[in-house]
């Protein structure tokens, strides 16, 4: 058969399947993430049926997809409220950083991986998915809670800190040394303080700039600056998702809002063919030997989240069934989780299993997550962490 | 009154207040421009009890409902002395004949005597409204004058 025309079946079969998938996601309620990957694996090497040709396009449409991620995930914030949540909740941020890296990192010293993907697996533990919780706690009617605000900017600094914390990996897997990590460290610093300095002062003007009435044409402005952008962050070794992420964060307003409407089908698209590709990338059976490890991670990630949610509501002077809510809203991880472990795939420096316990993790926190957001409070006032109303009539916010 | 103002990043900004029974109650105003009504629960005011949408339509009408009362009360207060005069309030309901007509058509200060001295649209009071200015359905129409007068001015209102 004409290769284009294999080429173009197979798409046309894995784009198909994802959306008998997503619609299968909805009618549960649970985010598409688990099943793309589930899809990947069905298709890719050791699946059902593998599929050949489409690598060097797949490649493509999934680095598009992590920038486009990116690039949206910026346009949510303004670099005002990223401030704000720096200033208020960084002390939080620590503590998530501390708690939720530490338990990945060590589970990849036990297994005997080494340092380069102790850092991939602690970066997989570490971020919530601000896709899944946010649609959670609009779901759940929780966004006129007093814990909400504690739970957003706990999102908001994880966010930010993938501006910081992917250079670093970056670099790490480019088998840098030390002292090349720390310039890494150094040059990704500045470059975020940069970039939030211009998108406070200037953010204005580059929205202006990009603006246009004609989708079209503010499209091909927006993709093309985009990808400027991530390409010569890639360049400069800052990673190509990060260029993107700050970009976002400096448009904002009206410009912010269109932007986003024009983007998110191709976001949608691009970011499945990502998923689908890192579930391909993934031997599944690889994964059976991982399932235990995958999830008594889950299990402890999933404590440590809690606590770090539940402190940082504490500090905001939440009641004591707040505070739950808070913890538990933070459990699901999801597409940053495997973007930062997709990174690693693509280096070659992290061992194969490493995608595997990474899928195996998604998989349990993305589905179980958002039930834990929602039965965690009724769980705890039925073991007696009752009677908010005394405490809560301390505690004036 | 104390107004706390939350940014809710990523979603909107949230405007509340705590009331007397320490409920709270306020506004989510989501960043396209949808908005909730939020009430707190009473046994846990950190919670929601419930977060209600509302159209930019049923906003206005919530709020001209919650504001009118007010600005009759101030009025009154004010021409207090005057025997005989009274301030009421009338909805202007959809069913109405004047409802997208202006003030002028309806007549009321030769029909009835009585004044109009503000429409609640919404948030905003159109203060001493002219004969050119629209009615549209939903808005509050402020009214000075006697009890008679003011019924009939109701009853042309409501049904012309």
């Amino acid at each position: 058969m004409d290769p284009t025309a294999l080429v173009l079946i197979e798409l046309g079969a894995i784009f198909l399947g994802l959306g008998v998938l997503g619609r299968l996601a909805a009618r549960m309620g649970i985010s598409p993430v688990p099943l793309y990957l589930v899809g990947g694996l069905f298709f890719g090497h050791g699946g059902f049926i593998p599929v050949t040709g489409i690598e060097e396009f797949g490649h493509i449409a999934s680095e598009l997809g992590v920038v486009l991620l990116l690039l949206m995930l910026g346009l949510e914030y303004t670099a005002k409220e990223l401030v704000t949540g720096l200033r208020q909740t960084w002390a939080a941020g620590i503590m998530d950083f501390v708690l939720n890296f530490t338990p990945g990192a060590a589970l990849a010293l036990i297994l005997g991986w080494g340092v380069v993907p102790a850092v991939v697996m602690g970066g997989v533990t570490w971020i919530s998915s601000s896709g899944i919780i946010a649609k959670v706690l609009s779901d759940l009617g929780r966004l006129g809670n007093r814990e909400t605000p504690t739970v957003l900017s706990i999102l908001v600094i994880e966010d930010l800190a993938m501006a910081v914390y992917l250079p670093i990996l970056t670099t790490v897997l480019a088998g840098a040394s030390f002292w090349g990590g720390l310039r890494a460290v150094g040059i990704a610093l500045l470059t975020v303080s940069l970039v939030l300095v211009i998108a406070l002062r200037y953010g204005a003007f580059i929205s202006r700039m990009l603006h246009s009435e004609d989708r079209e044409n503010f499209l091909l402005k927006l993709i093309g600056a985009a990808l400027l952008v991530a390409g010569i962050s890639a360049s400069l070794q800052v990673s190509a998702a990060v260029g993107a992420f700050l970009l976002g964060i400096a448009i904002s307003g009206a410009t912010a809002h269109s932007a986003t409407r024009v983007l998110e089908p191709l976001r949608d698209l691009f970011a499945a063919m990502f998923f689908v590709l890192f579930g391909i990338n993934t031997d599944p059976t690889a994964m059976p030997p991982v399932l235990i490890p995958a999830i008594l991670l889950a299990v402890v990630t999933t404590l440590t989240k809690v606590f770090t949610g539940g402190w940082a509501a504490k500090r905001a002077g939440v009641a004591r069934l707040g505070r739950i809510r808070a913890g538990a809203a933070l459990v699901a991880r999801g597409e940053f989780s495997i973007i930062i472990a997709g990174l690693g795939v693509s280096s070659g420096a992290v061992p194969a299993e490493l995608a595997a316990l990474a899928t195996a993790y998604v998989m349990i926190l993305a589905i179980l997550g958002p039930i834990i957001a929602k039965y965690a409070e009724p769980l705890g006032k039925k073991f007696g962490y009752g009677h908010p109303r005394a405490q809560a009539s301390q505690t004036p916010g | 009154m104390n107004v706390e103002e939350t940014r809710l990043p990523g979603i909107g900004t949230r405007r509340e207040i705590t009331v007397a029974n320490g409920r709270r109650v306020g506004v989510i105003q989501f960043r396209d421009g949808e908005m909730n009504l939020l009430v707190s629960q009473q046994e846990d005011p950190d919670c929601s009890l419930a977060e209600i949408p509302l159209t930019t339509e049923e906003a206005a009408a919530l709020g001209s409902m919650l504001g009118a009362p007010q600005l009759v009360q101030h009025l009154s207060n004010q021409q207090g002395g005057l025997a005989g005069l009274s301030t009421e309030q009338i909805v202007l309901p959809r069913e109405s004949p004047y409802a997208s007509q202006d003030l002028g058509a309806t007549r009321l200060r030769t029909r009835t005597g009585v004044s109009i001295v503000a429409l609640v649209r919404g948030t905003n009071v159109i203060p001493s409204p002219g004969p050119e200015t629209d009615l549209l359905a939903g808005d509050v129409v402020v009214v000075v004058g006697t009890p008679r007068g003011i019924k009939s001015a109701a009853q042309i209102l409501h049904e012309g």
